[in-house]
């Protein structure tokens, strides 16, 4: 069921949560809301659940408005941030909760709501644990619990609010393969909120990338980070370094030295004249001598040899923080030390630069 | 803010207070418990089992917690239904509202029970409406009951109200988004939840009113066999200078309680491993 | 009691149809009305039913004064013992790790289960002329039940936990860290306490105080078996309204009830404001099961 949201505004007393949104969500898509803390994300993915009403706009399932329903009505499957699994009842009853609470006359037997039950328990592979209370269990399985339950009716749109924020880093991983996985074979409608840009890097087929209740970019996972609208887009996804300069005559110099970088999307602060240039760690070389236009010197501060990239921690010349990845044969090639006096060079032609 | 109990060598005074502590304790509450039993020892099983059981205790025992439990009854259900609005709902005045609930702890029972008197009498606010239609409550087992109820109303109100106001309501969400409809959701997610919290509130305003003097001695009117209970009686005895019989009755309610009590500490230890996410 | 209620905006998911809520709140204020309300009014109304003049002559009374004066004394005196206690014995607990803590416990909340009337019959056995010590004491001209004395002592039982119970918990939740650091710096020990443990249980500790002063001041039970009920002499606020009702001076026994009313209503104020500054250390469903018999 395809998900439609035109002009969706929600303001809490002062606070505006989510400033005038729209945006559509195809059939089957898996899209995350990526963004900080208050940039809006849960309340939107609550304003499409049901469970805020916004102040203006609508919510259109498959074409039809869906203000008027309730949330009972929506069917729209909720997991929430901390589960909210019933703590008095097991996981079986958990899991068919949502079964049992079916009016009389539309209520499966109860044979016919076990087998589903167990259905669900084995697809979420936590069959053996179906009399357990969910006390007693880790948090990676109370979230597969969570999922099941949510299942069982048979939502048309699957509603994630940060899932895996409460897990620790290797449960996380391990769930997000799983989820999908599970997404790839039953193809459901899915909106999931986080604010790991690696995890709705990985799993999401759009990510809408939201700031402060609007919406900054939505793209696919390459479009956003390779191709970020806006600063705010590039610096929330992957890291970053931040290089303060000014633009004249078309070409950013950096610091007092006279480095220039041609071929750049640039443009200047119209007063100052003052732009932010934004480099990726692995886009930029380190060379020992100095070759061509584009290099500017930096000192070694520290290196941190552990993990499939060495990362290293250099002052620009103009006392700016730089961070580079290289990788290791490169790292053996230069024989680097902290105190090091090298030259960085940016390997793309293109880059981003901003405005102040 | 670290909650720190481990033996301090670095603060001071832990003689000081301990032993000042203890020997307070002991002079102000053990000794006095302490004459209770000595006094008991001293009873011939004879006499104790004279008072305990007479016609005249047993009718007393049986007001006392008939009408204790119908008190804490009423007050389950009506004290529920004032956390929850107390809690969920806005309406005028519920600040004070909410301020007011407390007035029997704070009350001296002598004056509730002069005034529940005024009030349901014969010829009083309330009595007049009643007597017509052959409801007697002042100088009647109901009057016991009402002066009961005044007396434990705040406990279940207070007791509920923090575990209400703790409930996350994302489990009332969770049961939304699954289809239940709002007497589905209280009855299978909300009301489980509250149970404990229900029958510590229970327990405690039963023990209470098994207790109460002042609220109760002016609007029942004393009459043994009929409108009298146990710590009347108690006191009834201790007027005629029979402390044996006093002693006797004393320590059966003494018992009772600290049953109670101990029930009542069980309970929350087990609701709160149980229920613990 | 009550903590911090979130004022959530309304969510959909969470609320009750109109009807329910208007069928509830209705019960919840007739339940109210009925018990706690009428009964206030009904107070106030009794006690004017002869007139101001009547009213104020009522506690003009010497009887009344003296009364009034046996109450503030008895206060004056259980309640600065309580709450040194209620210092003292949560400091121990908070601070310190000792054995039988669970037992201490457990006995400090005793005069809780404890009806009043049997509170009040402990004394008299205690102290009663018949019992040795109270003979010995007689002996020595030193008149204790059925004087004030035995009035204070019953009035010190019945209050004792009430200020330990209220610091008990505060003084854990505040925790010793910043007493540490006093010692460290090289403050005394009665300068720690006045400096950094006082100032950090104050609303704590006046809390306490209010409710082991409300206790003191309205105990009827206890303090009736104790006083031997001697007009001028042996009664306190909460005995006199007692004597004029059994006298048929109901005007003025309102007038008297009439004041401890209004005590009462500024406890429950002087309480709200105090609550919410206290730590909301351990919920009060503890402290409930302390109040049992009042």
């Amino acid at each position: 069921m395809s998900i439609e949201l035109r002009n969706i505004a929600k303001k809490f007393g002062d606070f505006v949560a989510v400033d005038n949104i729209s945006l559509h969500i195809e059939t089957g898509e898996l899209v995350a809301l990526l963004g900080l803390s208050g940039s809006g994300k849960t309340t939107l993915l609550r304003i499409i659940a049901g469970l805020e009403t916004p102040d203006t706009g609508e919510v259109l399932f498959h074409g039809e408005d869906a203000s008027a329903v309730s949330v009972r009505e929506r069917k729209v499957g909720f997991v929430f941030q901390h589960y909210a699994l019933f703590r008095h009842m097991t996981v079986f009853e958990n899991v068919a909760f949502g079964l049992r609470v079916i009016p009389r006359r539309a209520r499966p037997a109860e044979a016919a709501i076990a087998r589903r039950v167990h259905e669900l328990l084995k697809l979420v592979q936590l069959d053996f644990l179906a009399d357990r209370y969910p006390s007693q269990l880790s948090g990676g399985q109370r979230q597969r619990v969570a999922l099941a339950r949510t299942l069982a009716v048979e939502p048309k749109v699957l509603l994630l609010d940060e899932p895996f924020g409460a897990l620790d880093a290797k449960v996380r991983q391990e769930l997000r393969r799983w989820l999908r996985r599970l997404h790839d074979e039953i193809k459901i409608t899915s909106v999931f909120v986080t604010h790991d840009q690696e995890e709705a890097l990985e799993l999401a087929n759009r990510i809408v990338v939201m700031n402060q209740g609007r919406i900054e970019q939505i793209g696919s996972a390459e479009e956003v980070y390779h191709h970020p609208a806006n600063a705010f887009v590039y610096n929330f996804l992957g890291n970053v370094n931040l290089f303060h300069g000014r633009i004249e005559n078309g070409r950013v110099f950096l610091g007092d030295t006279a480095v220039e970088l041609e071929n750049t999307h640039a443009h200047a602060h119209p007063e100052t004249g003052k732009a932010i240039l934004y480099v990726r760690p692995h886009l930029l070389e380190i060379v020992m001598k100095p070759n061509g236009k584009q290099t500017f010197p930096a000192t070694v501060k520290s290196i941190n040899p552990a993990g499939p990239q060495v990362k290293i921690e250099l002052v620009a010349e103009w006392g700016d923080m730089v961070q580079v990845e290289i990788d290791h044969e490169r790292y053996q090639a230069l024989h680097l030390e902290p105190g090091a006096n090298v030259f960085l060079r940016p390997k793309e032609q293109k880059l981003f630069v901003y405005s102040i | 803010m670290a909650t720190n109990t481990k033996r301090n060598n670095v603060l001071p005074g832990f003689g000081l207070t301990l032993g000042f502590t203890l020997a307070y304790l002991g002079i102000v509450v053990l000794i006095p418990i302490s004459t209770i039993f000595f006094k008991t020892f001293t009873l011939t099983w004879p006499q104790f089992w004279a008072a305990v059981a007479s016609p005249r205790t047993i009718a007393a025992y049986r007001l006392s917690f008939g009408a204790s439990i119908a008190g804490a009854l009423v007050n389950s259900v009506f004290g529920f239904i004032v956390a929850w609005s107390l809690v969920r709902y806005e309406f005028p005045g519920k600040s004070l509202i909410d301020v007011m609930v407390d007035l029997p702890f704070a009350l001296p029972t002598s004056v509730a029970g002069i005034t529940l008197t005024a009030i349901y009498a014969g010829n009083g606010w309330i009595g007049r409406y009643l007597a017509p239609l052959g409801i007697k409550v002042a100088y009647a087992p109901l009057g016991v009951a009402v002066a009961l109820t005044f007396v434990g109303l705040p406990f279940v109100v207070r007791t509920i109200q923090p575990v209400l106001e703790d409930l996350d309501q994302e489990y009332e969400e969770a049961a939304a988004t699954l289809g239940a409809s709002r007497l589905q959701t209280f009855v299978l997610v909300i009301a489980p939840a509250l149970i404990p919290a229900l029958l510590t509130g229970f327990a405690l305003a039963f023990a209470r009113a098994l207790g109460e003097y002042g609220s109760v001695v002016f609007i029942s009117g004393n009459m043994p066999m009929h409108t009298e209970v146990v710590p009347l009686l108690i006191m009834s005895k201790l007027e005629q200078f029979d402390y044996a019989g006093a002693t006797a009755i004393a320590v059966v309610m003494l018992t009772v309680s600290f049953v109670i009590l101990l029930g009542v500490n069980m309970l929350q230890r087990w609701s709160s491993r149980r229920l613990a996410a | 009691m009550a903590g911090q209620p979130q004022r959530e905006p309304k969510r959909p998911g969470t609320a009750d149809p109109p009807m329910v809520r208007i069928a509830l709140i209705a019960i919840a204020l007739a339940f109210l009305a009925l018990f706690l309300f009428i009964p206030v009014i009904a107070v106030f109304a009794e006690a004017l039913q002869k007139g101001i003049g009547a009213y104020f002559a009522a506690i003009a009374d010497p009887e009344a004064r003296a009364a009034i004066r046996l109450t503030l004394m008895t206060a004056a005196i259980a309640v600065p013992l309580n709450v040194t206690f209620g210092i003292a014995a949560s400091w121990a607990i908070a601070r310190f790790d000792f054995p039988g803590k669970q037992t201490l416990l457990t006995l400090i909340d005793i005069p809780f289960s404890v009806s009043p009337v049997i509170s009040g019959m402990l004394f008299v056995l205690l102290l009663g002329v018949r019992a040795p010590l109270g003979g010995f004491l007689a002996a020595h001209g030193i008149k204790v039940i059925f004087a004030e004395p035995g009035i204070v002592l019953a009035t010190i039982f019945v209050t004792f936990p009430l200020a330990a119970r209220e610091l008990i918990p505060i003084m854990q939740a505040v925790g010793s860290e910043e007493e540490e650091a006093a010692i460290v710096l090289g403050a005394g020990g009665w300068q720690m306490f006045f400096r950094v443990t006082l100032p950090n249980v104050k609303w704590g500790l006046l809390y306490g105080l209010v409710l082991c002063n409300a206790r003191a001041m309205g105990e009827f039970g206890a303090v009736s078996v104790v006083s031997g009920h001697i007009r001028g002499h042996t009664n306190t606020m909460p005995l006199y309204v007692e004597i004029l009702y059994n006298d048929y001076q109901f005007a003025a026994a309102f007038a008297v009830s009439s004041l401890l009313t209004l005590l009462a209503i500024a406890t429950l104020i002087a309480k709200r404001f105090l609550e919410r500054r206290v730590v909301p250390a351990k919920q009060e469903q503890d402290n409930l099961a302390v109040k049992v018999a009042a």
